[in-house]
């Protein structure tokens, strides 16, 4: 009797708590908007205008629609080669470098193998993005593994490494005769295809089929146990067994090729070339979002979704308020900030 | 080559480091007290902007100067709210700042874009006055230039020599044992924070209203990421920051004086020598104990109850 009257108590107080947490996320997110809109206020826009910009431009036609999806792309990947490592334990905050790297390999196979078709070249392209992803995030995996070095402080600095490489590759041998910060457009059969018209590209697939088997892998398999075994506690996991160094450089390196296949599906299916700096932050995006989703497949799908609202909203606020296409950052930040600055319901479980 | 050249190189390679230096020093502040700030570049755009817009509108750059100090404390403060005491992730924190400083600085410094000011005044050396002309006007150096070694001591005294630096650094050690010996380790931090963005705010100023002396978005072009990678290299000691700070502008000077004496060398790969230089101490220093990071390094401090 007692304890049905507590599994009662408990559900309702569940059900509280819901609604509780719904309740408070919209009123943190309608803060975000309010902040920002008092700031386009005081640089004397219309904030109700702008907002409806932004909502009608994203998910008013099917074509904004679209560019959200087409922006969700390299965020969805870049996210989940962060959460991936979390689940071992490892930061990998080197998103961002890794998917330079895995760039510029798939551009030297897009480069050099022109005359492939594109059933043999594409596939060539994704292994190639996956092994520059993996190389760069091998380094840090391997210093972890044999206790040298956290992987924090090197993925960072490898991050600011990455994309001089980037640049000395195109201004040393890439870049095309017109222009010298950019190669040369790629040739059709490097394309990554898109769908029904509009700019999504296959990448989308990608990045579903990996959510798919992430979430599938940690739930059902026995790698997905031990990994898990790993994160809550290393010295168990060797204990009883489990090969912990060549889990965490396997690991790393695993999420550094999901991370370079990131920035291949960003050159080959969304520019279409290897720009200098072309991420401008996408691999610390990844990053952000991972962790507010806290590393689940769902809630990666969720975030980045809102995230690419409002990036591609952006882009509109740009062209018709006249306004640096960076002051969306400010919106978007706020929304970060609200997001972090939520309650914690569990105490210690955050790292 | 000759003299005049090599000297004017060096003189670059202060001007650029200067604002790299006071970085650097406000996040061994931070990192001591056991927050990692990510959202440097973010600070640094934002102080930089709003530096060189109250240095147009006021048409004084000391005023600047103490405009885009102040904003560095209170950006830095965002940071102390979401991760001293809401509890947030540092990292995830400091990134979220970086993305508002991106958005924020482009709209303080939109107006500006193109503005001349009268950067900071240069002071000559004393006692190179009948030296040419070339020369002194190559080494008269800004007053931020002049304070920078002078700062440099000042946070080593605060952290080694002071009651309040030792409490900062017991509380990136450990937290809780702080705590037990009768201090506030979230009042701390946020201390720390400020403290740390004072400083990242002068380098700022010194980098839109001395060197620059102009404002263009993400003008900062990864010096706060920089800033972080020195910090590591210094190993969390302000003095060895100069020597840091001195690692990358020299390379600075490196590139300069190969393009003036006609050596082809990518500036990509020159500009990436100092990280792995950073890499490799770190390797070298790895499995010491002596000189590791504080321990609680980017830990949430949950309170002890």
């Amino acid at each position: 009797m007692l304890q049905i009257a507590d599994t009662l108590t408990r559900s309702v107080f569940f059900r509280h708590k819901i609604w509780n947490i719904v309740a408070r996320y919209l009123l943190m997110i309608s803060l975000a908007f309010i902040l920002f809109g008092l700031i386009l206020l005081i640089s004397g826009k219309d904030p109700i205008q702008s907002y409806k910009d932004i909502f009608t431009s994203t998910l008013g036609s099917a074509y904004g629609f679209s560019e959200v999806i087409v922006a969700m792309i390299p965020m969805l990947i870049t996210a989940l080669a962060v959460a991936l490592p979390s689940r071992v334990g490892l930061i990998n905050v080197g998103g961002e470098g890794q998917l330079y790297i895995g760039a510029a390999f798939a551009t030297w196979g897009a480069l050099t193998f022109q005359n492939l078709s594109p059933w043999i070249l594409l596939p060539l392209m994704v292994l190639l993005g996956m092994i520059g992803g993996a190389l760069w995030a091998f380094i840090p995996g391997y210093l972890k593994a044999i206790g040298l070095v956290n992987e924090t402080i090197t993925t960072l600095l490898l991050n600011s490494v990455a994309p001089k490489i980037v640049g000395f590759l195109i201004f040393g041998f890439w870049h095309s005769p017109m222009d010298t910060v950019k190669t040369a457009n790629f040739v059709p059969a490097a394309r990554l295809p898109t769908f029904f018209g509009t700019r999504i590209h296959l990448g989308f697939v990608f990045a579903l089929f990996l959510l798919l088997l992430f979430w599938f892998v940690m739930k059902y398999t026995r790698w997905g146990l031990e990994m898990r075994s790993i994160g809550g506690n290393p010295q168990a996991a060797r204990c009883n067994g489990i090969p912990l160094k060549t889990y965490l450089i396997t690991i790393m390196c695993i999420g550094g090729a999901v991370a370079g296949l990131a920035g291949m599906a960003q050159v080959s299916g969304f520019y279409g070339v290897l720009l200098l700096n072309f991420s401008m932050g996408l691999g610390f995006m990844g990053f952000l979002i991972c962790w507010l989703a806290g590393g689940e497949p769902i809630g990666i799908l969720l975030m980045s979704f809102v995230v690419s609202i409002i990036t591609t909203g952006g882009n509109l606020l740009q062209l018709t308020r006249d306004l640096p296409y960076a002051v969306i950052n400010i919106l978007l930040a706020f929304t970060l900030f609200v997001v972090l600055a939520r309650p914690t319901f569990s105490k210690g479980k955050k790292v | 080559m000759n003299l005049l050249s090599v000297l004017g190189v060096l003189s670059s390679a202060i001007f650029s480091g200067t604002s790299l230096l006071y970085t650097t020093l406000g996040e061994v502040i931070d990192e001591r007290a056991g927050i990692v700030n990510l959202g440097l570049e973010g600070v640094l755009l934002v102080s930089a902007s709003s530096g060189f817009a109250v240095t147009v509108v006021s048409d004084n750059p000391y005023l600047g100067m103490l405009a885009a100090t102040l904003t560095g404390g209170l950006m830095n403060m965002i940071l102390g709210y979401l991760a001293v005491h809401r509890q947030a992730n540092q990292l995830a924190s400091g990134l979220a700042l970086m993305f508002f400083g991106f958005g924020l600085s482009a709209l303080i410094g939109k107006p500006y874009v193109g503005a001349k000011i009268n950067g900071l005044p240069r002071i000559p050396l004393p006692g190179l006055s009948d030296l040419p002309r070339l020369y002194t006007s190559l080494f008269s150096f800004d007053l931020l230039i002049y304070l920078a070694i002078p700062a440099v001591i000042l946070v080593w005294w605060l952290l080694f020599r002071t009651r309040w630096g030792l409490g900062l650094r017991a509380v990136g050690e450990n937290a809780d044992t702080a705590f037990a010996s009768g201090r506030d380790p979230r009042l701390i931090r946020y201390q720390a924070l400020f403290v740390g963005g004072l400083l990242a705010g002068l380098g700022a100023a010194h980098l839109s209203i001395a060197y620059t002396m102009n404002w263009t978005e993400y003008m900062t072009a990864g010096r706060g990421f920089i800033a972080v990678a020195l910090v590591i290299f210094s190993k969390w000691h302000p003095v060895r920051a100069i020597a840091g700070a001195l690692l990358f502008s020299g390379a600075v000077a490196f590139q300069l004086l190969l393009q003036s004496s006609g050596v082809q060398i990518s500036p990509f790969l020159l500009d990436t020598i100092p990280y792995f230089l950073t890499l490799l101490v770190l390797i070298a220093w790895g499995g010491t104990r002596k000189h590791s990071a504080p321990a609680s390094l980017g830990r949430v401090y949950h309170g002890s109850e």
